[in-house]
């Protein structure tokens, strides 16, 4: 192994860190020793920061030529067994799509990163959270799932960043980071955990194969039978990862009248509306999926059969999630949609006048 | 009455060739080249560090063939993945092995980029002027006048350019230590591309840089022509576009930048001049480059 | 204390970005919940460069502020887009070097200070910042003076310790402007 031994580095008090630098460091603690990317606004610190932080634990930094050829130098890393991330934004995700169904075909763990920006097309660099569908339907070709993570603050990124890692490798499977311009870009007090070494290369790794039969890793099964058999395979895993790996966080949605739904940055916004709200005496609660997929459809489903009449998906999007949050309801009470595009932010306010308008008019 | 028989082994599988029949048709030229890297590979000794990055095409089953570590990754990014596997762990020795679609055409931004930063590893093309898989496209490389399935008028340099020189385009980068072309069709050839694989192999294990060897061989079923017109083909016609060569041969260098005129002032430094001087275009050409055989 | 919600706004190149920073690593200091937020978009050429700064005494909400309790403008254009929405009863410092308008709202409390020309007088026209938080602090107590002070010295470094007392005059050439306007206003 080429990989240099580190010095311990323990866990950090709470430090102020831009979010796209702390998800950088976030990875370098737990274990990531690679990372492959190409220039993109919002989401250049990171990159940055990885050329300069990983030389000094023994890392390899590469600016690829491409986001196409960036997700390839990951996926050739990743056969070799290391921890490995990329990172783009909208357009830059885009072009990773064939990469990450590759990934998927033949089960190779890395860590993407999407800091959204606003599209279609070139759109903008300013917060969205219009590639929900991408990231959770599968943007690229066959049928595949991958866990992504929505982290809504700085902490939450560190902390994602480093679950996303384990979770990749528990099974075999790319994990997303899903975060927005605002959350790359913003600064907030962040601790991180002490610093992990590199772990050893999987028993199923491309190490040369002395002393033992070749290995293969390839996502071609020509026979109808054998792909069948192999997304069998892929989709038990699948089942796996919703049945575990499902995480969320309720405020207050006991006794809530109605439910706003939001994740990442709109959660932020979603959360102060509901603070005003639960000032003025109105019974509103938050639920904030921090996996996007899988979707916790099962407690909004409990919400629905309980207390909660209605409910409200906020996005910075024309309406993705809420779709998912209609399945998950299916047609047990209303689900009312409010989001803004482009970049635009809504101001906890609006969301405020959305809320008041769904409770009707004395609130209640 | 005792009958003794004497045995002398002449040729056999080399041990980095699995013991498979493969797919490929009768004339292709894939079997020849799969051998000659797996005798290489054996001679070096380095089987057992060794990882083979396959492509999509005709030998996306190279990995059935070899008995290596092999990861089979998208059309034309072989050179990335081949990246990541090296820089990953720089003690494995790594190569491509690519058709002339895969690399001249979908894989051209990564190929080159992997010649520019000088990767340390070896990619082997496999160029036959045609996509095979598909079942007879024109490709980059298909000569001029060549009929294929999407050039049934044959291929018309006026409106679609003349064929990719990938050897030279890949010689031409300071990062690239050995590039060669090469040809199948006759044992003399064979041998000399033998020889060219085994120097870019080396030129790895020695971490000079990029190397390269471009091979030509036929695609008989595609080309319509049985597999001896089809290697006859290859030594009169493909050489007249593609010389072989060794277009590259030493240390990796950085282009010759021209001195700045010093009385410009700033802004003119950065003006750097078509000099070069390193020698990556001069191709030390075997033959007239007219045909060799 | 319940809650401060700042933006600081103005040219690109007078310091506004890091006058949040240093706002938000005392408000750290303190062991407030914080947040920092730049409004990174293709403002931060040409128009005003901005951000939002929020201390508080329980966990930022928002980090996009869009009723702040006090706004830091160091130019006439941040004036104009940011006076109209502080909260009534906040307070708002204008760098009356770069924006001669009087602010026609009653219900702030409004510091005026000629930040640039005191960096001037002070040898360093990028101490503005520094200048325009001291009056800040003076007129919102959002954090200690002290605790700025301690953030600029980690945010300097050693290599640029030499600096410090520059701006540690900057600052309290800010606060001691705005105390006594303070006080002028309520005698």
């Amino acid at each position: 192994m080429a990989i240099a031994a580190t010095q311990a580095e323990p866990a950090t008090e709470a430090l102020l860190y831009k979010g796209n630098e702390a998800l950088g460091e976030a990875a370098v603690r737990a274990g990531c020793r690679f990372f492959f990317g190409y220039p993109i606004t919002p989401q250049s610190e990171l990159p940055a920061y990885m050329a300069r932080r990983l030389p000094e634990v023994g890392g390899v930094y590469l600016q690829a030529e491409s986001e196409v050829a960036a997700i390839n130098m990951v996926l050739g890393a990743s056969a070799a067994g290391v921890r490995v991330m990329t990172s783009s934004s909208g357009p830059g995700f885009s072009l990773k799509q064939e990469g990450i169904s590759y990934l998927v075909g033949c089960e190779l763990p890395a860590v993407l990163v999407n800091i959204m920006r606003g599209g279609p097309g070139l759109g903008n660099i300013l917060p969205s959270q219009a590639d929900y569908f991408q990231a959770t339907k599968g943007g690229g070709h066959g049928d595949y799932r991958l866990i992504v993570l929505a982290p809504a603050g700085v902490q939450e990124l560190a902390d994602l960043t480093g679950l996303a890692f384990d979770l990749a490798d528990v099974y075999r499977n790319p994990v997303i980071v899903l975060g927005d311009g605002l959350l790359g870009q913003m600064m907030e007090p962040v601790r991180f955990p002490a610093l992990r070494p590199a772990p050893d290369p999987p028993d199923w790794a491309l190490t040369g194969a002395r002393g033992r039969p070749r290995r293969l890793i390839t996502s071609i099964h020509l026979a109808a039978e054998a792909l069948e058999a192999h997304n069998q395979r892929l989709q038990a895993k699948f089942a796996r990862m919703a049945e575990r790996e499902t995480r969320w966080e309720a405020v207050e949605t006991e006794g809530a009248r109605l439910v706003v739904v939001a994740y990442g940055t709109a959660s932020r916004i979603a959360r102060a509306a509901v603070e005003l709200a639960r000032e003025e005496g109105l019974p509103v609660g938050l639920l904030r999926p921090i996996t996007l997929w899988p979707f916790p459809a099962k407690p909004l489903a409990e919400l629905a059969g309980g207390d909660a009449a209605r409910f409200l998906a906020v996005e910075l999007s024309a309406g993705q999630m809420v779709e998912d949050v209609r399945l998950a309801v299916a047609g047990r009470a209303p689900v009312e949609f409010y989001g803004r595009m482009g970049g635009a932010v809504p101001t906890p306010r609006e969301i405020l006048e959305v809320i008041r308008r769904q409770l009707g008019g004395d609130g209640r | 009455m005792s009958v003794t028989t004497k045995e002398k082994v002449l040729a056999r599988r080399p041990d980095s060739l699995a013991p498979a029949v493969t797919h490929y048709c009768p004339g292709c030229g894939h079997g020849v080249l799969h051998r000659l890297v797996a005798e290489v590979i054996d001679e070096l000794g380095i089987a057992e560090r060794t990882v083979g990055v396959a492509s999509v095409g005709c030998s996306v089953f190279a990995y059935d063939y070899f008995d290596l570590d092999f990861v089979q990754v998208p059309h034309g990014r072989a050179p990335a993945a081949a990246t990541g596997l090296k820089r990953a762990r720089p003690d494995l020795v790594v190569f491509t092995y690519q058709g002339d679609g895969d690399m001249a055409a979908i894989g051209t931004a990564e190929i080159i980029h992997a010649a520019v930063r000088g990767e340390r590893f070896t990619a082997v093309m496999y160029n036959n002027s045609i996509y095979g898989m598909t079942g007879g496209q024109m490709s980059p490389t298909t000569l001029p006048g060549m009929v294929t399935d999407t050039t049934p008028a044959g291929r018309d340099p006026a409106e679609i350019g003349y064929p990719f020189l990938v050897a030279e385009t890949l010689a031409a980068q300071p990062g690239a230590v050995y590039v060669a072309r090469t040809r199948l069709g006759d044992m003399a050839s064979i041998v000399k591309t033998r020889r060219a694989l085994l120097r870019a192999f080396k030129a790895q294990l020695d971490g000079e840089g990029f190397s390269m060897v471009e091979v030509l061989g036929s695609c008989p079923v595609n080309w319509g022509m049985s597999p001896s017109e089809a290697n006859a083909f290859v030594a009169r016609e493909m050489v007249r576009h593609f010389p072989l060569g060794v277009f590259r041969d030493g240390p990796a260098t950085p282009p010759a930048v021209a001195e700045a005129d010093g009385g410009g002032g700033r802004g003119t430094g950065g003006n750097v001049s078509a000099a070069r001087g390193t020698g990556a275009q001069r191709p030390a050409q075997e033959g007239t480059g007219r045909g060799d055989a | 204390m319940a809650t401060h919600e700042i933006i600081i706004a103005g040219f690109g190149g007078q310091g506004v970005l890091t006058a949040g920073q240093l706002l938000a690593y005392a408000g750290l200091a303190e062991k407030k919940h914080v947040s920092w937020f730049p409004a990174y978009g293709p403002e931060q050429r040409g128009g005003t460069a901005n951000c939002s700064v929020v201390l508080s005494d329980r966990p930022v909400s928002s980090p996009v502020v869009s009723e702040p309790t006090a706004v830091v403008a160091m130019n006439q254009p941040s004036v104009d887009r940011f006076e109209p929405l502080v909260r009534a009863g906040g307070a708002l410092v204008v760098n009356t070097s770069l924006a001669r308008r009087k602010s026609p709202r009653q219900d702030l409390t409004v510091v005026e200070v000629p930040a640039t020309e005191i960096a001037g007088e002070l040898g360093n026209l990028r101490v503005a910042n520094l200048v325009a938080v001291g009056a800040l602090l003076a007129a919102t107590g959002a954090v200690r003076p002290e605790s700025v002070l301690e953030a600029l010295k980690k945010l300097l470094g050693p290599g640029k310790a030499a600096l410090l007392p520059l701006n540690r005059k900057a600052l309290e050439r800010g606060l001691a402007i705005g105390r006594r306007l303070l006080a002028a206003a309520e005698t």
